[in-house]
């Protein structure tokens, strides 16, 4: 065994012999970055941890470095966090944000570090959802009205002898608890925290029937996946949903909107133009997060694919 | 020295204290018929308290822009960027790191080399060559640079600390507490606020890690400095020595090895921090496995895992080694092959810094995508074969168990309940079993999150028992057969550095979104730390107390019953303790798979502005939870161990 | 070292080392304990039942004469090694007064206290008290080091002590490396190294073989006569006590029980604990002849052969049964009286 040590010596020694060949570093420098606005600077954007999001920052960031110049930095935070960046200047734009009223009022209003940076074209929405062959088995589910007659159905070891209604990660406010009991539903809210455990349940749902109700959202990559089906409760009206307590309403449509750090909306940056400018439909952004979630490029590439294939509108964004 | 007990031990006949345990149980299920549903404290998961809603007003009050915070974040932050630029990201212009892979893996080989020996030497290049050819080399250097300064502050913060522990009654026992405290209270609870103060970046990262991390060192390095022999102590003040010179020339070169468990145990804590940390956009491995997981891909997310795994085993063996050197000094030959292996070393750095193929890794080979598929394609068999039975599982022991439980405990008064757990800890510890007992449930009712507390608690304790029972019977496995140990280290590694979101995807698969999943993932997390702890018990068991038993012809199970788990009780209550502790560490991350209650609290509260109070009270509520039962156990052992001791010297 | 030598009683003056009222309490509020004589006056199991405390050394006095080897017996528990550590203060004592050369040692504040140590006192341990991180010949000159002599005058210090000692040729050893005999040998010489007035040893051998603790006994015996220290030596071993001390004090339960020469303690027990204790040792090996002296019986024939009275019964044991007639003890020319077969036989078959 103790050849073994003279090997390692040895192997350094054979290194020397045969590595001088090889190309060497900086010989491949690669090409200065191009593009025209060279005022841009550094792109602080925060990343949420959702393929949406990531959808709307790989083509932001991919637009904004190889058109605009800019050096983009990624930072991967959750919601909160990035809002806080706002104040401490480490995050400059924040690209999907889903409703987050009390967020805005502590940023946008109170603490004056943020502004609104208007709609991503994206309409969310949130609600109750069956896998799809319940719906195909039991077609009336999609009712409200029909839910306690089918309770017995969504039973859980968690739900305690009544329906289960699986609620997801607590960073979306959800009225669940209150429209259960302000529409006498015979369901008991199980909190399964997290956007993975709901989208598991609903996998092992369809593959194996098992019944499950559970609180979801469009746009989701999972759609390309699952056609999930939403249940119709109460239909919105403004001001429905005023009172916390007392609702007993759908969710209301949610326009998905940027927020961008005051600092860097009087920049004069062309990033922030690039962010203000940005629009595009659920369709569009469901392409990029496809490519994204279920085919598993990187983001960058599926940013330059769809960038390419729609480069009219993303000349738009850019005022061209 | 000090330390005398009396062989004139006052014996006091009482009831047994099993009898006693179980007419107050019997008697509190009774009760809990009468006044079922009075008192329970209920609260919604989007209600809150006044003092929820004041810690909320107040989250930002402290710290932000305080020029202490500033100084100590530019510090820890060019110190981890430093690091960065040396292993992982392009640096000073050029598009590679300072140093590449080929210098990286050599100059770690030799290092491990010269601290440890040679054999793990070559696990060290091997390990890293591993985590290349998974396609993660940049990710890996950044957690291994991120964890590296983690771990020097780490110790820079916990060994002064432990020492003081270790001199100092008082100090020891103070930081016990908040030891306990920066353990069990969750992550999620500071890192927000960690931001703010040291904003988004490499230091609220390594800060983060700091605070889980650190403990471990401090309690490995006070307990060293006790156990040092007190004659050698007493040697060195004989011939004069000044405190001072007993401590740098006695006490610390003896509590060496003792200390390099420490740290080792403080790697595999930063470790286990590095998927949390990704959270505030740490950079790495922890990245990787998140965004992974965005998509439920399994695979990649285990490869990722994997990586981490690698990393903690590497570091772990080397430091192992590190700290069992004997304590001679290198002999003339090995001398020369030392000098001749830093040239080699310094070779390959010229190399790593000179030729491309030398700086990166080479992308031709990559085994990663292949662990990846691998992974996916079994997680799916798993699921396939066992899926209805492991449902099947879940609900006979959540109907028969833990349902059952958690009604006793959540259906009580309050009151109730905390005067069945003082009246326990009373009759288990006498008054140092009550006393934090009382003082433990009241604060608990002042966090408003009572009724939470007790939905955890009935988790928690069956996860512990579980723990307890699974790390005793392969602790005592380990501990009796060295082969057993050799294999099952490993596992018992990745058990503990496997970031839990990675098994979560198929646990959750298998078991469904339930507190019976939780339960899992923390028994999954917490069963190695106990096995290991059992384990080195058992071993430390002088050899000759166990032939002394076998050649009176003892069974296996009486030699196990009757002579190595009650020669290794001190062990197995820190087994206890530590299962506890690191049961309730997971108590967050079962939120996140259905679990509630506390759990479910305290991420709501990180991700939900509003929420941060109640978020902040439920993370109180879990320390209290392990302050609680840790001090109950605690009391309990030391009430069974009060035999006389004739032997001690006056 | 078995030739009892006469000893002048020792003035307070003269003592090297004075201990008056000396006590050593463990538990809590030790401090009254000793000043209030209802519990001073406890015996152990009550002294804990009333109090929580135990007396590990309770009211001692005693003097140590410069150049005496002083032997402190008692079994395990009997507070000796409590007592040779309040000696210099390395446990610190309840109440009473230490005098060490005239000065108050009690009174010594920690930097005199740790000049003492590093000059006047030195102590070996039981268990040894090696540090194994370092070599022996580093282990040897720790004590030169902490007082900061220059690394040539301890290398050559330690050079010395380690040939006096026997453990040449292994100064480049680490303690786990030698057997247990050489590791003592090793906390001798560094005891030694710094050349220490009084030398303390706590139980040095009781860890050893029985043929290696001889070996050790012999080693301090022929120190002790080639360097002449005084030497504070507490043991459990009664002969090794009546090997080495010049006088010896047996302690129980923290109090003196006798204290004297080897032969008082073997020849006039103080009480029956003593007895007890001393019953097994060949008391023809320590008896000396004053021990066993009579009168002259009226008529008795006075023309047997002479001895001094401290001769050793087993040496005078052939004479006196080859002697047809009373073998007279004479000491200086005085006829202290004499000693018959019967006397002889008495001692020697006790056992």
């Amino acid at each position: 065994m103790k050849k073994l040590r003279y090997a390692g010596v040895l192997t350094a020694v054979a290194l020397a012999l045969t590595g001088c060949g090889g190309e060497k570093i900086g010989s491949q420098q690669p090409a200065a970055d191009g593009g025209n606005g060279k005022e841009c600077g550094t792109f602080n954007l925060a990343v949420n941890p959702w393929v949406g999001y990531e959808a709307n920052a790989a083509v932001v960031a991919y637009v904004a470095t190889k058109d605009l110049g800019c050096e983009v930095v990624k930072k991967n935070l959750k919601e909160e966090i990035s809002w806080q960046g706002f104040g401490t200047g480490e995050v400059d734009a924040v690209l999907e944000n889903w409703g987050h009223e009390d967020l805005k009022k502590k940023y946008i209003e109170e603490q004056k570090v943020a502004v609104a940076a208007g709609s991503t074209g994206v309409k969310g929405v949130i609600g109750w959802y069956v896998p799809p062959w319940m719906a195909q088995q039991y077609p009336d589910i999609t009712d409200w009205r029909n839910l306690n007659k089918y309770a017995a159905l969504f039973k859980t070891s968690e739900s305690g002898g009544k329906g289960q209604l699986l609620d997801g990660d607590p960073s979306y406010v959800t009225n669940d608890e209150a429209l259960v009991k302000n529409l006498k539903l015979n369901y008991e809210v199980v909190q399964s925290g997290s956007e993975t455990a709901l989208i598991q349940a609903f996998r092992i749902a369809e593959k194996d029937k098992k019944p499950l109700l559970a609180y979801f959202y469009e746009p989701q990559w999972f759609f390309n996946e699952l056609k999930l089906v939403k249940v119709n409760l109460p239909k919105y009206t403004a001001g429905c949903d005023a009172d916390p307590a007392k609702v007993a309403c759908d969710y209301p449509p949610y326009d998905l909107d940027k927020v961008v750090s005051k600092k860097f909306a009087d920049s004069g940056s062309p990033a922030y133009d690039l962010v203000k400018n940005f629009q595009w439909t659920n369709e569009d952004q469901n392409a990029v997060a496809r490519s994204i979630a279920v085919d598993k490029l990187t983001p960058d590439v599926a940013a330059e694919k769809w960038v390419k294939e729609n480069r009219a509108k993303v000349d738009g964004w850019l005022g061209k | 020295m000090a330390a005398i007990t009396s062989d004139v031990e006052v014996e006091v006949r009482r009831p047994r204290r099993g009898v006693v345990v179980g007419i107050l149980l019997v008697a509190w299920v009774a009760v809990y018929f009468v006044l079922r549903g009075i008192d329970t404290l209920t609260l919604g998961s989007q209600e809150t308290t006044t003092l929820h809603r004041w810690l909320t007003d107040h989250r930002d009050d402290l710290g932000q822009g305080n020029v202490v915070f500033d100084a100590i974040r530019m510090t820890v932050d060019q110190f981890v960027v430093l690091l960065q630029n040396l292993l992982a990201q392009p640096a000073y212009g050029r598009p590679v790191p300072v140093i590449g892979w080929l210098g990286v893996v050599a100059v770690a080989a030799y290092l491990a080399w010269a601290f440890g020996n040679w054999k793990v030497a070559l696990l060290t290049a091997a390990g890293l060559g591993f985590v290349g050819l998974q396609g993660l080399w940049r990710e890996s250097m950044d957690t291994l640079a991120l964890t590296i300064a983690a771990v020097l502050l780490s110790l820079l913060v916990a060994i002064p600390l432990g020492i003081w522990a270790g001199l100092s009654n008082r100090a020891f026992r103070v930081a016990t507490l908040v030891l306990d405290l920066m353990q069990t209270l969750p992550t999620f609870v500071y890192l927000a606020p960690l931001t703010l103060f040291f904003a988004i970046g490499p230091a609220a990262a390594t800060i983060a890690t700091l605070v889980y991390a650190a403990p471990p060192a401090v309690r490995l390095t006070a307990h060293a400095i006790r156990s040092v022999p007190a004659e050698s102590v007493e040697a060195a003040r004989s011939l004069g020595s000044t405190r001072s010179q007993t401590l740098t020339k006695v006490l610390l070169p003896m509590s060496r090895s003792t200390v390099v468990v420490g740290i080792n145990q403080t790697i595999m804590a930063a470790l286990s921090m590095v998927t949390v940390a990704a959270l505030i956009n740490a950079p790495g491995l922890g990245d990787t496995v998140l965004k992974a997981l965005e998509t439920l891909d399994v695979g990649v997310a285990f490869n990722g895992g994997l990586a981490i795994v690698v990393l903690a085993i590497v570091l772990d063996r080397v430091t192992t080694a590190a700290g069992d050197r004997p304590w001679r000094t290198a002999s003339r030959r090995r001398r020369i092959l030392l000098a001749a292996g830093a040239a080699g070393v310094l070779v390959a750095v010229w190399f790593s810094r000179t030729y491309v193929w030398a700086a990166e890794f080479p992308t031709s080979v990559n085994i990663g995508s292949r662990i990846a598929v691998t992974t996916s394609n079994l997680t799916n068999w798993v699921q396939d074969v066992f899926g209805g039975f492991t449902y099947g599982v879940r609900d006979a022991v959540t109907k028969g168990v833990l349902n059952p439980l958690e009604a006793l405990l959540t259906g009580s008064p309050w009151w109730l309940v905390a005067t069945v757990v003082v009246a326990l800890a009373a009759v288990l510890g006498r008054w140092r079993g009550a006393l934090p007992a009382a003082v433990c449930s009241l604060l608990l009712v002042a966090t408003g999150v009572w009724h939470d507390s007790m939905v955890t608690l009935a988790s928690t304790l069956l996860a512990t028992v579980v723990v307890v029972a699974v790390g005793l019977v392969l602790g005592v496995w380990a501990g009796r057969n060295r082969r057993v140990d050799t294999w099952i280290r490993p596992v018992l590694d990745a058990g503990q550095t496997m970031p839990p979101f990675v098994y979560l995807v198929p646990f959750l698969a298998l078991f469904g979104t339930s507190r019976f999943t939780a339960i899992a993932a923390a028994i999954v997390f917490a069963v190695p730390v106990t096995t290991k702890i059992v384990a080195d018990g058992i071993k430390a068991v002088p050899v000759a107390t166990v032939e002394a038993a076998n050649s009176v012809g003892s069974s296996n199970w009486q030699v196990i019953s009757k002579v190595q788990l009650p020669v290794a009780r001190r062990a197995i209550t820190l087994a206890v303790n530590q299962g506890l502790i690191y049961v309730l560490s997971m108590v967050v991350v079962g939120g996140l798979v259905g679990a509630q209650a506390l759990g479910y609290d305290v991420y709501a509260g990180f991700t939900q502005s509003e929420l941060y109070g109640k978020g902040l009270a439920a993370g109180l509520a879990i320390v209290l939870l392990g302050v609680l039962l840790d001090r109950v156990t605690q009391a309990a052992a030391r009430r069974t161990q009060r035999f006389p001791r004739r032997g001690d010297k006056l | 070292m078995t030739a009892q030598l006469e000893y002048p009683e020792v003035q307070d003056s003269d003592a090297l080392l004075s201990i008056q009222g000396l006590w050593k309490v463990f538990g809590p509020k030790a401090q009254r304990v000793p000043h209030r004589p209802d519990l001073a006056a406890l015996d152990r199991a009550a002294l804990y039942t009333r109090t929580g405390c135990t007396a590990a050394v309770r009211d001692l006095s005693f003097d140590v004469a410069p150049g005496e080897v002083f032997v402190v017996m008692g079994l395990s528990g009997s507070g000796k090694s409590t007592l040779v550590r309040c000696l210099t203060r390395l446990i610190e004592p309840t109440a009473g007064s230490l005098i060490f050369e005239g000065e108050d040692l009690r009174a010594a504040d920690e930097k005199r206290l740790r000049t003492l140590r590093r000059s006047k006192f030195s102590m070996v341990f039981q268990h040894f008290g090696l540090l194994p991180h370092r070599k022996v010949i580093d282990n040897v000159s720790y004590g030169l080091e902490i007082r900061g002599e220059s690394k040539p005058d301890r290398r050559r210090r330690a050079q010395e002590v380690i040939d006096l000692v026997g453990l040449a040729g292994n100064e480049h050893f680490y303690p786990e490396q030698l057997s247990g005999g050489m590791q003592q040998r090793v906390g001798l010489a560094r005891a030694l190294a710094n050349d220490p007035d009084v030398l303390l040893f706590d139980e040095p051998f009781s860890a050893l073989d029985p043929l290696i603790r001889r070996e050790m006994q012999n080693e301090v015996v022929r120190l002790h006569r080639e360097v002449g220290k005084t030497m504070v030596f507490v043991t459990h071993d009664l002969s090794e006590a009546l090997r080495l001390g010049d006088r010896i004090l047996l302690m129980r339960d923290g109090g003196a029980v006798q204290l004297g020469t080897g032969d008082e303690l073997v020849g006039a027990p103080a009480d029956e604990y003593v007895r007890d204790f001393v019953r097994d040792v060949p008391r023809a090996d320590v008896l000396t002849l004053r021990w066993i002296v009579r009168d002259a019986r009226p008529g008795e024939p006075l023309d047997g052969p002479e001895v001094g009275p401290d001769v050793l019964v087993r040496e005078a044991t052939r004479l006196v049964l080859e002697a047809d007639r009373p073998v007279k003890v004479v000491s200086n020319g005085t006829l202290l009286g004499v000693i018959d077969d019967e006397e002889i036989l008495a001692v020697v078959a006790d056992h």
